[in-house]
C-alpha cells in the first residue's frame, strides 16, 4: 500500500521533470551519424557512378524492393541500366549497404519521405543517385580493381602490380 | 401518478410476454430485467422507493447478471433457438396460458370489486424497513443469514482446490 | 418552479457532456505532464481543440455492426453505460437545492444505477461474439459485481453517521466535520471500488489491451465506442463527485465562493486523482483483483461498518 502511494507521488513529482518530447516539424531531432534511413547511390572521386550493377544488394535485400539491371558502358565501366527500389517495402535494415562492394550503396541520416500517393515511393535511378560520395570520400573502385577500363589498363590500379605474361619462361 | 403507473404496469406486462415468447434465452433475459425495472417503479410509485432501489440493486444488478454471465458461457447459437422453436409447440404452451387466464380471470374479478381499504399511499422509509425486519421478522432474517452462510461455505469448499503448479519455474515462487 | 427545474435538468447534461469530453483532452494532457511529454498541444490553444477533432472524427468513423454479433444488444449495450451514469448524476447534489431528484434514497439509487452498468460490459462482451470480447465481459461482470458489494457497505458508513440515504442530507450533516476523518477507511474501500466500478486503469481488466485487444468493446466503432469512451469518463465524474459529497462536504466549504464552484473544485481534484492512478500504477492479474476484493476489501469493509455502527450507538447512548 505504502509503495503504491509512494509511486504515485513519484510519478506526481515529473510534473516539474523536463519534457522530453522534440517539437518535431519544427524542432529536428539529431540523427547519429550512423542513422539507416533514405538508400542513395553514391559516386566516384571522378563523379562516375560507383554502382557496377552486381546485384548483391538486391540479393540481399529481405523484403525484395530493389531491383536493377546491369549495363556496360563503351569504356568497360559497368553501371545499372535501371536501378529502383521500392520504399514502400523498403525496412531500411541496411543489409543492401554492407552487401554492397564498391560501397556504391548508403543509407543516409534522412528519413522525411512521407507521400501522399504510394506510387511517389518508388525511386528511380535519377532519384536515387546523388552528386556525393558519401560515408567513403575517395574511394574509387575502379582505381583498387583490377578491372581494365578507358583510361586505365590491368595492372595500373593502385597496390597492383603489372600483369604477369603466363606465356614467357623468364621470371 | 395514475398515467405513471399505468405505464410502468403495461410495460411490465408486455415484457414479460416478451420473455416467455423469446426463443433467444438472452433476450428472454433482457425482457425480464425490463420487466424488473417497471416493477421497480411500480414500487417506486405506492410508496416503497426502499423496495424498488433494492429490486434494482439485488434483482436486475447482481442476480440477473449472474444468469446472464452463466448463460454468456454457455455459447448459445441461433441453432439453439431454432431447438427452442420446435419444442414450443401449441400442445406444450396451451395448458400453462389457459391456467393464467382464469388467474388473470379471478384478479380482474377481485379488482372489479368495490375496494374496501383506502387507496392513499402510505411511504414506507428505509428506517421501517429496518424495524421490521429486524423486530418481527428476526428469525427470518437470521435463518436467510445461516442459509447465505452456509451457501459461502459450500463455496469456499467447492472452490477450494490442490495447489497447481503452472511452471517448473514457478515452482519456489510464493503462490 | 418548472422552469427552474428544466434548467437544472438541462444545465447538468450540459456541464456533465462537456465535461466527459474535455476530460478526454484532459487526460491526454495530464498523462503526457506526468509521463514527460507534451501530449496533444497543435488543434487550438493547449490542444483543447482535439476534442473535437475526435468528436468528428467517432462520428464520420463507419459505424460497423458486425454480421456474426447479436444486432439488438449490440446496439443496446453502450446505451446502457451512458444512460446509467446519467440517470445516477440525478441524485448527485451539486449545489445547495442544484440537484435534479432530491430522493430520499440517493444512495441506493447510485448503487443500483452502477449496478445497472455492469450491463453494459455484459451484454457488448456478448453480443459481440468475439472470444477477446466475451473474456472481457466475464471479467467485468465479476468485476464489478465484487466490488459493488464493498462499494456499497462502505457506504453504509456516511449513511449510519448522518442517518439518511438523501445525499443532500448527508452533505448537511457533514457541516461539523467532514466524513473523511471518521470513515478513512470507508473512503479508501469506496475509492478502491470505484476505480473497479469504473474500470479504470489500474483495474482495466475488462479492457486490457495488452491481452485482450480492447476486451469487451473489441468490436465497436464509430459512435457506438465513443458511447463507450465517454461512459467511461462519465463514470470517473461521477465517482469523484460521489466521493465528495459522501466523504469531503459536498458543496460545503469557506463562504467567499459559492457551493457550485467547491463542489466543482473538489471533484476536479479527485479526477486528476484517477488520472494520477493511470499515468502510475501498473494492472494487476484477474485472480489477483478478486482476492483483494473479497480476502482484504471485504473483512476490511464489513469492520468498518461494523465500528461506524458501535460507535455511533455509543455516542447516541
Amino acid at each position: 500500500m505504502f509503495s503504491l502511494l509512494r509511486s504515485m507521488w513519484l510519478v506526481f513529482l515529473h510534473m516539474f521533470h523536463k519534457r522530453e518530447t522534440y517539437q518535431y516539424p519544427e524542432e529536428k531531432a539529431p540523427l547519429p551519424a550512423r542513422w539507416r534511413g533514405r538508400i542513395a547511390l553514391t559516386r566516384d572521386p571522378d563523379g562516375g557512378e560507383r554502382c557496377v550493377g552486381c546485384y548483391l544488394c538486391a540479393a540481399a535485400c529481405p523484403v525484395d524492393c530493389i531491383s536493377l539491371q546491369a549495363a556496360e558502358a563503351p569504356d568497360g565501366r559497368r553501371y545499372p541500366g535501371f536501378f529502383r527500389i521500392n520504399f514502400s517495402r523498403c525496412i531500411f535494415c541496411g543489409f543492401c549497404e554492407e552487401a554492397c562492394p564498391t560501397y556504391a550503396i548508403q543509407l543516409l541520416p534522412d528519413f522525411e519521405m512521407a507521400e501522399y500517393d504510394r506510387q511517389n515511393l518508388v525511386y528511380e535511378k535519377e532519384d536515387l543517385l546523388i552528386n556525393s560520395q558519401g560515408k567513403y570520400p575517395g574511394y574509387n573502385y575502379y582505381r583498387v580493381a583490377g578491372m581494365a577500363i578507358a583510361g586505365k589498363d590491368k595492372g595500373e590500379a593502385r597496390h597492383e602490380e603489372p600483369p604477369v605474361n603466363v606465356r614467357s619462361l623468364l621470371p | 401518478m395514475g398515467t405513471a403507473f399505468y405505464i410502468a404496469a403495461a410495460v411490465a406486462v408486455l415484457s414479460t410476454i416478451m420473455v416467455i415468447t423469446r426463443y433467444n434465452i438472452m433476450h428472454a433475459l433482457l425482457y425480464f430485467n425490463v420487466s424488473m425495472l417497471s416493477v421497480a417503479v411500480v414500487f417506486y410509485l405506492y410508496g416503497a422507493p426502499f423496495m424498488a432501489a433494492l429490486e434494482l440493486i439485488v434483482y436486475a444488478g447482481a442476480i440477473m447478471v449472474l444468469i446472464i454471465f452463466f448463460v454468456m458461457m454457455l455459447n448459445l447459437g441461433s441453432q439453439t433457438a431454432g431447438e427452442e422453436r420446435s419444442w414450443m409447440t401449441p400442445g406444450v404452451w396451451i395448458g400453462p396460458s389457459v391456467l393464467c387466464l382464469v388467474l388473470l380471470a379471478e384478479l380482474v374479478y377481485l379488482m372489479v370489486q368495490p375496494a374496501d381499504t383506502g387507496a392513499e399511499i402510505k411511504v414506507v422509509d428505509p428506517k421501517e424497513v429496518g424495524k421490521s425486519l429486524f423486530g418481527p421478522y428476526m428469525l427470518a432474517v437470521e435463518l436467510a443469514g445461516m442459509l447465505l452462510m452456509a451457501g459461502i461455505v459450500g463455496a469456499y469448499h467447492l472452490g477450494r482446490q490442490k495447489k497447481k503448479i503452472v511452471h517448473r519455474f514457478l515452482e519456489n515462487s510464493p503462490s | 418552479m418548472e422552469a427552474q427545474y428544466w434548467w437544472i435538468i438541462g444545465g447538468v447534461l450540459f456541464v456533465l457532456l462537456n465535461t466527459a469530453a474535455g476530460l478526454i483532452w484532459l487526460e491526454r494532457r495530464m498523462l503526457a505532464l506526468w509521463q514527460d511529454r507534451y501530449g496533444p498541444n497543435r488543434a487550438g490553444p493547449f490542444g483543447i481543440l482535439i476534442v473535437l477533432a475526435d468528436t468528428l472524427k467517432l462520428f464520420f468513423k463507419e459505424d460497423w455492426i458486425p454480421p456474426f454479433a447479436d444486432k439488438v444488444v449490440f446496439v443496446f449495450a453502450p446505451a446502457v453505460v451512458v444512460a446509467s451514469v446519467l440517470m445516477a448524476f440525478a441524485v448527485v447534489p451539486f449545489g445547495p437545492g442544484i440537484v435534479v431528484a432530491d430522493m430520499n434514497i440517493g444512495v441506493l439509487f447510485f448503487l443500483a444505477m452502477s449496478s445497472l452498468g455492469v450491463y453494459s460490459i455484459v451484454l457488448g462482451g456478448w453480443a459481440s461474439n468475439n472470444k477477446y470480447a466475451l473474456l472481457g465481459a466475464m471479467r467485468g461482470a465479476s468485476q464489478m459485481i465484487s466490488y459493488e458489494v464493498f462499494m456499497g457497505l462502505a457506504l453504509m458508513g456516511p449513511v449510519i453517521l448522518s442517518g439518511t440515504f438523501n445525499l443532500s442530507g448527508i452533505v448537511e450533516a457533514q457541516r461539523g466535520m467532514w466524513y473523511i476523518f471518521p470513515q478513512l477507511l470507508g473512503f479508501v474501500i469506496f475509492f478502491i471500488a470505484g476505480i473497479a466500478e469504473t474500470h479504470r486503469l489500474p483495474f482495466d481488466i475488462p479492457e486490457a489491451e495488452s491481452e485482450l485487444v480492447a476486451g469487451f468493446h473489441s468490436e465497436y466503432s464509430g459512435m457506438k465506442f465513443g458511447m463507450f469512451f465517454i461512459g467511461e469518463y462519465l463514470g470517473i465524474t461521477l465517482i469523484s463527485s460521489m466521493i465528495v459529497t459522501l466523504y469531503f462536504g459536498g458543496w460545503l466549504g469557506p463562504a467567499f465562493l459559492p457551493g457550485v464552484i467547491w463542489f466543482v473544485l473538489k471533484t476536479f481534484v479527485f479526477i486528476m486523482v484517477f488520472i494520477l492512478l493511470r499515468a502510475s500504477m501498473p494492472r494487476p492479474r484477474y485472480d489477483q483483483l478478486m482476492e483483494y476484493g473479497w480476502k482484504v476489501l471485504f473483512p476490511l469493509s464489513l469492520l468498518n461498518l461494523l465500528g461506524t455502527a458501535a460507535v455511533k450507538l455509543f455516542i447516541d447512548k
